[in-house]
């Protein structure tokens, strides 16, 4: 069956795991793209979850810096943000270093990754997470206060969870974003499925296959984020009547 | 108006005791200065049409809302509150508010957790009870109030009457001084209302001290121990059921009782 195949298709035997065959370099971008996702989208989480509750309960000067965060973010185009931050902050960095004496570094390019995407992911997860904590009722939370559960349990134990619910379908959404704004990391040389797929073809010539390659695995990353994303918001929507999980 | 209970000179403590009570919304003054004792055993009901704060004075005592000035203690420990009317002390709130349990109108039981874990939650999470004792509590207070085997169910699958009866039990389960109810039935289809109130029958006939929002005149009239009449704000009369619902001297009381039915 196999053997028909590449006889067919004979470009097919780039892709086998050893050279002369591609494979290997795939997925060692694949797995470099799902890593910078997975680090991006948790950092995203991390400073939305504080950004969310920064912009609904913080002073002023707080909303303010976070007004101007989330617009800013959201207003320059991603690929723009990517080479900016990248640029000038392994830029600063170094400026800094050597100012104080260090031998200047070279940012490791998951860690500048994962930061990158991780800032544009915070300004999405702010709003995202911000609209799910207001359609939390708010007599869930009193009730919590009204028998004395300090402030920031009531928030790890009552609205947390139950905002979960109102987040997944969105988080989902900004989850297949990060595993796809790790493409753009390609343009400052990281070595994520984007690149290796266009060495890889341009080194052979065969470009359908590689990218037709490089497109089933993105398909596959989405189809699984689907399942875990259903299960994660049936569980989230544990109690509530009529709730099939949503999602897929 | 005086308590007859007061003027024999009381001698059981004060549970929960108001003082000149004053809170603003904004230009919208809601209480005008109210007062208000309980001593241990008291059931203390208010009753008032809508708008006429009975609510908002309920939901002071546990600071839910500030009050705008005025003197709160419970236990009689005095809250210590801000020149704006703000609690000074946010640990001394929660430490009072563990000894209050509410009863809100729209039941907040938790949705995302069950009936017997709504019970425990508080106990557990900020009470510091093993997880054991709270749970073999909860499953006898679940118990009392009729619904030992919806102990594992969430409480969207339940009645209302159920859910409130669920609520109380949460209430109960934090072993309060004192209950406090946010018109429990108003949100109940009225076949739902009787298995809620038998359930507070029972407290007030254990002598549990309570403070009754309501707008179930006949019942207040039942349980109550001292009824006080809220309008615009200002106690408009108060005293024991027998003479407030028998013999109203105010003029708007007799004619909210007529209305009310």
């Amino acid at each position: 069956m196999l053997e028909t195949l590449t006889e067919a298709f004979p470009t097919l035997s780039l892709l086998a795991w050893e050279p002369p065959g591609w494979g290997a370099n795939l997925v060692r971008g694949l797995v470099n793209s799902i890593q910078i996702a997975l680090g991006a989208f948790g950092l995203g989480l991390l400073i939305g979850t504080g950004g969310a509750y920064g912009k609904l309960y913080g002073g002023p000067v707080m909303r303010d810096m976070l007004a101007v965060y989330t617009t800013v973010v959201r207003a320059v185009p991603e690929l723009v943000l990517i080479l900016i931050l990248y640029f000038a902050v392994t830029d600063l960095v170094n400026q800094a270093l050597v100012s104080f004496g260090y031998d200047r570094v070279q940012i490791s390019g998951v860690a500048a990754g994962i930061a990158v995407l991780g800032v544009v992911q915070g300004a999405y997860a702010t709003e995202v997470l911000r609209g799910a904590i207001l359609a939390v009722p708010v007599g869930q939370l009193e009730a919590a206060r009204a028998m004395g559960m300090p402030v920031l349990k009531a928030a790890r134990r009552i609205t947390l969870p139950l905002m979960l619910a109102n987040a997944i379908p969105g988080l989902a959404n900004l989850w297949l974003i990060a595993t796809k704004d790790t493409a753009l990391l390609a343009i400052v040389g990281f070595a994520e499925l984007t690149l290796q797929t266009r060495q890889a073809a341009s080194s052979t010539k065969a470009f359908l296959t590689f990218f037709l390659a490089a497109g089933v695995l993105y398909l596959l990353i989405t189809l699984l984020s689907g399942v875990i994303f259903g299960r994660v918001e049936k569980w989230a929507r544990r109690g509530q009547p009529g709730s099939g999980g949503g999602g897929r | 108006m005086k308590d007859t209970a007061a003027l024999t000179k009381d001698q059981r403590p004060e549970t929960i005791s108001i003082t000149g009570l004053h809170k603003s919304f904004g230009s919208l003054e809601v209480l005008k200065g109210v007062s208000l004792t309980a001593r241990e055993g008291d059931v203390v009901a208010i009753i008032g049409g809508s708008g006429s704060g009975k609510s908002t004075m309920l939901r002071c005592i546990n600071f839910l809302e500030n009050p705008s000035s005025g003197r709160i203690a419970i236990g009689g420990e005095e809250v210590a509150l801000r020149a704006d009317g703000s609690p000074a002390n946010r640990r001394q709130i929660e430490h009072l508010r563990q000894s209050l349990g509410m009863v809100f109108q729209q039941f907040n039981l938790w949705t995302h957790k069950t009936v017997l874990e709504n019970l425990i939650e508080v106990p557990v999470h900020v009470l510091g009870v093993p997880r054991a004792d709270a749970v073999a509590r909860a499953r006898k207070l679940l118990e009392r109030v009729g619904l030992a085997e919806k102990a594992d169910v969430y409480p969207a699958f339940m009645s209302g009457g159920q859910q409130q009866r669920a609520a109380i039990a949460r209430a109960l389960a934090i072993e309060p001084r004192a209950m406090l109810f946010d018109e429990p039935t108003s949100a109940l289809d009225p076949e739902l209302v009787g298995e809620v109130l038998g359930v507070i029958r029972d407290l007030a006939a254990e002598g549990r001290t309570m403070i009754l929002v309501t707008h179930e005149m006949k019942f207040a009239r039942e349980v109550a121990s001292h009824v006080i009449y809220l309008h615009n704000g200002r106690i408009e009369e108060e005293g024991p059921p027998e003479s407030l619902f028998g013999n109203p001297k105010s003029e708007r009381l007799q004619q909210f009782l007529k209305t009310v039915g």
